[in-house]
């Protein structure tokens, strides 16, 4: 593993290791420009919260981190994004095995309409990792364990996902995507369709995982962002404005722009 | 994980093959559905191009004024002549058994071609004239080498007698081949070679035109009146549940509701292009409705508030804004309904349409038959000569539908509403 | 001005428009009453023969009866006047050429509104599409020519020469025909089916490193396969009323069989052959034809009120 050296942007982020680091980020969209020279390095087992008002980018550089926006025709992506030391856009890079290692949680929960169980041991069967009956069965409990649902459901895995409530699913797409232990996991405003209390959970939820996972979310709430993240990166019009620790993103930002945001004069 | 993005594990290879074996079933489905359409249409292209040509004989005939009555030229005995022109080119031929094989040789209604050549021009009576004959159906299927000559000088039903007189025929230039224009201009025949499509072109016309009459007002109307005025309850539920199912019949039961209700309780002519017209004005009905139902909810409902706000009732906000935007909508859904109607055979099997038709009918009354019932008919007959017939009416069916399908794009192109 | 002008919100239509307007109300609504009147008008009259023919020949031994050789009595007395009714092997028939359209439909219906709709181009689609389209709209009087033309023939040939018993009017042919024509309903219904299917799903598939197909076969697929279930049975209703194909493909005469390579009647075979050409109106014949009419449409009533209930509730589900 690398140290981080990006000394002219955050001196502070050299005490922790560097796990993504994107360089000139250009995105488009057809002829749209989406992203502008984005550079963002995301430090590893820390939360990265990535802001921003509405059509900022920051879900555009999410998906990027995993190729989602692969799956868009018209979407062409320039620059490098080394995660480790490796670049996840050179030619030889197999997208599968690429997302079996960066998680995805997405906006809206997105249960398949299978059981709970078929959820969680979706990735796990696509991608052969549990050798045995019994294998699959622990790897399911202890995901579902991670993610805060055991005990909720244990006594009905063979019901259908979609039959939990919004927070309750939200969760078990959590536990589907750390399944198959990935290194990092995107989240694309997680909470943003649940209620406050199940958005507690898992904004709690999102705290223990930093243990073993590294987490890049994007909010919409500045709070949100304020209470899960180490680290913050403030997205204004294509373009990154700003990138540090929360805390001093939040109480002494540099740019005009960032203190207008967070301030709420923009947004 | 210097390569974990890139290593290939065995199981990660077997799954991208499995991919891909995956996309190919994909493909294979499709080649197989399209080709199916290409060696079908092609087939029966390929079999119906020779009912584009027949085959003609010429002859020597002597137009004797002596057997032709000028006062009354239909009247004489042509059939006669022709036999002695056929003579008079083969001299050597004695036998009975022969000359009979010999006349076997032109279509038993080649005379009719002479007469009407008479009756235009009677100063030809008393000339010798060269006159084209049409050829029987086996030795129009002979010349189109439709069937070939066995080791024992047979071909089909044609003997080495005949095959060597058809030798001698066109190697003295009285055998040619014309564009069939009988197929197009002539009625149903029990020959093959004087079968033509005209009678069978016509009665479909009427027939559609009769479906078109009852199934456009009566759908667009029923359409308003469901989409416009009906309010949303159980009643209207079931009527839509009703439209949909109707859809869904298949065509023989709306064959026997015809015959069952139109002939029988009704009384109505059987075999009439307005029976048929009627059957299919009913198949089509719910296809018409449903096209024209989604073509007034296109309609945005700004027209209707804005109508309404300058003090329209509700029947002069649908028929002067609504239901002319929804127009061409209506008329496209309407075409491709008569489209699926004008390949529809079965209930026209059920009320009668299968007679032998020669004549054109000129009323909606008269006996008649359709397109796809001659098809049908046609397919069913033994003669080799029908075959290549049968072929060529598929073609011009194919062709009919295509054009009215192509009325409905442009239609729709044309008129498309841009809200 | 000052005084006020009193509006007036009172009807003051004149009588002639609210005539016209009643008018016009039972013209509209005369016009929707036909359509409800075809399905009454279809019961009433299969419904009123049939019981006519029933009083000749039991319910039980219609239904139930094995053989079918329907033939009108020269004289009064004759042996074996009315002949037999039993319409089992009709329905056998039916459902035997129906089963061999659908094994040879499904397959590729689906394969081919999978790869249409998950992975063709736009370019692809918009060539493919149309010619399915044509496949749809070409007369079914044409595939039963072509199937006893050519298919029939190839089939006997292929079965001879490896040493089967081929019928000339075998039910594979016709089946085969049939399968060709109702692939086009599959596959453009299945497509609308699986374009339902939220991109969510998709989404989560792909997130968690699955490739296409197996989105496509995990998620998709049993995600749409209520909604394929329904598009299926309505292929099947088509299946067993057609009646050009068989008629021109399929065999007369009735036969209890499950072997493919044998010839089969249908139902609407018989009620063809019952029903063309000169026929006296209170013969237990020509009755037969109107009970197995009654037949036909409940039983493809019931598939497609089967189906529609399907689909409404799958679109239901993920609107």
């Amino acid at each position: 593993m690398t140290l981080a050296v990006s000394t002219s942007v955050e001196p502070e982020t050299q005490i922790d290791q560097v796990i993504v680091k994107a360089s000139d980020i250009n995105v488009f969209y057809g002829d749209k420009q989406a992203l502008y020279t984005v550079s963002l390095h995301v430090p590893q087992n820390k939360v990265t919260a990535l802001i921003g008002p509405s059509g900022c980018g920051k879900t555009t550089f999410l998906k990027c981190i995993n190729r989602m926006n692969d799956l868009i025709d018209i979407c062409r992506v320039e620059g490098e994004i080394l995660v480790g030391d490796q670049d996840i856009y050179a030619p030889a890079v197999d997208v599968v095995a690429l997302r079996a290692h960066i998680g995805m949680v997405f906006q809206k929960p997105n249960p398949f309409p299978k059981s709970i169980f078929d959820n969680v041991a979706y990735g796990l069967r696509i991608h052969n990792i549990a050798t045995s009956k019994t294998e699959l069965a622990d790897r399911v409990e202890s995901s579902l364990r991670s993610a805060a649902l055991w005990e909720e459901v244990k006594d009905r895995l063979d019901q259908p996902g979609t039959s939990l409530s919004g927070g309750q699913q939200q969760r078990l797409c959590i536990a589907r995507a750390i399944a198959i232990q990935p290194k990092i996991i995107l989240m694309d405003e997680p909470a943003s369709a649940l209620d406050p209390i199940a958005t507690a959970k898992i904004e709690e939820l999102i705290d223990d995982l930093r243990q073993n996972y590294t987490i890049i979310i994007v909010t919409h709430s500045m709070q949100q962002a304020a209470r899960v993240s180490q680290y913050t990166a403030f997205f204004h019009m294509g373009e990154l404005v700003e990138h540090g620790k929360t805390k001093s993103i939040f109480t002494a930002p540099n740019d005009e722009r960032t203190q207008n945001y967070i301030t709420g004069r923009i947004g | 994980m210097t390569d974990t993005f890139t290593k290939r594990t065995p199981h990660l290879a077997r799954r991208h093959a499995r991919e891909i074996r995956f996309q190919w079933l994909g493909k294979i489905a499709i080649s197989i559905a399209v080709g199916f359409l290409l060696i079908m249409v092609g087939t029966i292209s390929w079999m119906g191009a020779g009912a584009l040509k027949q085959t003609q004989i010429s002859l020597q005939v002597y137009l004797d004024p002596q057997e032709i009555d000028t006062s009354a030229v239909e009247k004489a005995d042509y059939g006669a002549m022709v036999k002695t022109a056929l003579r008079a080119t083969f001299p050597e031929v004695k036998k009975r058994r022969d000359t009979r094989k010999l006349y076997k040789l032109l279509s038993s209604q080649a005379a009719f071609g002479l007469q009407r050549q008479i009756k235009e021009n009677p100063d030809l009576i008393g000339q010798t004239k060269s006159v084209w004959f049409i050829a029987s159906d086996d030795v129009d299927m002979f010349f189109k080498a439709n069937i070939t000559v066995d080791t024992n000088g047979n071909a089909g039903k044609l003997d080495e007698k005949q095959v060597q007189w058809l030798a001698t025929l066109d190697k003295s230039g009285a055998v040619r081949s014309r564009f069939n224009t009988g197929f197009f201009l002539s009625g149903d025949s029990r020959e093959p070679e004087l079968a033509g499509i005209l009678s069978a072109f016509a009665g479909t016309t009427l027939t559609l035109f009769v479906c078109f009459l009852l199934s456009f007002p009566i759908g667009i109307l029923a359409a308003v009146y469901l989409e416009e005025f009906i309010p949303e309850n159980r009643w209207s539920d079931l009527i839509e549940v009703n439209i949909n199912n109707l859809a869904a019949v298949p065509s023989i039961v709306f064959g026997l509701l015809g015959l069952a209700v139109f002939l029988n309780a009704f009384d109505l002519p059987r075999s009439s292009p307005l029976v048929g017209g009627m059957v299919l004005a009913l198949m089509t009905l719910p296809t018409i409705i449903i096209a024209s139902r989604s073509a007034l909810r296109s309609v945005p409902p700004s027209i209707r508030e804005a109508a309404l706000g300058i003090g329209a009732t509700r029947t002069q906000m649908v028929f002067h804004h609504v239901a002319p935007l929804a127009m061409s909508g209506m008329l496209t859904g309407t075409i491709i309904g008569m489209a699926r109607a004008l390949g529809e055979t079965a209930p026209l099997l059920m009320i009668g349409m299968v007679a032998f038709i020669v004549d054109t009918p000129t009323s909606i009354l008269q006996p008649a038959t359709a397109l796809p019932v001659q098809i049908f008919l046609w397919a069913d007959s033994p003669e080799r000569g029908f075959l290549e017939k049968t072929s060529a009416a598929i073609i011009v069916l194919i062709a009919f539908l295509i054009a009215m399908n192509l009325i409905a794009i442009i239609l729709r192109n044309k008129y498309r509403q841009r809200f | 001005m000052t005084t006020h002008q009193r509006l007036s919100l009172t009807r003051t239509i004149p009588l002639r428009a609210r005539v016209y307007e009643t008018l016009v109300h039972l013209l509209l609504l005369t016009s929707s009453l036909v359509a409800v009147g075809v399905t009454i008008g279809i019961v009433f009259s299969l419904a009123f023969e049939a019981f006519e023919f029933f009083k000749r020949v039991p319910v039980e031994d219609f239904l139930f009866g094995l053989e079918w050789s329907p033939q009108t009595a020269i004289r009064e007395d004759q042996v074996g006047a009315q002949g037999s009714f039993g319409a089992v092997p009709l329905i056998t028939g039916t459902l035997l050429i129906s089963a061999i359209a659908m094994i040879v439909a499904t397959p590729l219906g689906l394969a081919s509104a999978v790869y249409l709709s998950e992975y063709a181009g736009p370019r692809t689609r918009a060539v493919v599409k149309p010619v399915l389209e044509i496949l749809a709209g070409i007369p079914t009087v044409v595939y039963g020519f072509f199937a006893a033309l050519v298919i029939a023939p190839f089939i006997r040939m292929a079965g001879t020469s490896a040493g089967l018993e081929v019928a000339s009017e075998s039910a594979l042919a016709a089946g085969l025909a049939m399968g060709i024509m109702i692939v086009p309903l599959i596959s453009s219904l299945s497509d609308d089916v699986i374009n339902a299917v939220p991109q969510a799903l998709r989404d989560a598939s792909y997130g968690l490193g699955a490739t296409q197909s197996e989105t496509i076969r995990k998620v998709i697929l049993p995600a749409a396969i209520s909604g394929i279930a329904g598009s299926l049975l309505l292929a099947a209703s088509t299946a067993i009323g057609e009646t050009m194909i068989v008629v021109m493909a399929a065999g007369l005469a009735a036969n209890l069989s499950a072997n493919p390579l044998e010839a089969v009647t249908t139902i609407t075979v018989q009620i063809v052959s019952l029903l063309t050409g000169d026929q006296e109106f209170d013969s237990a014949k020509t009755l037969s034809a109107f009970a197995l009419g009654l037949l036909l449409f409940f039983v493809t009533l019931a598939l497609n009120v089967a189906a529609q209930r399907i689909v409404k509730h799958y679109r239901e589900q993920y609107d």
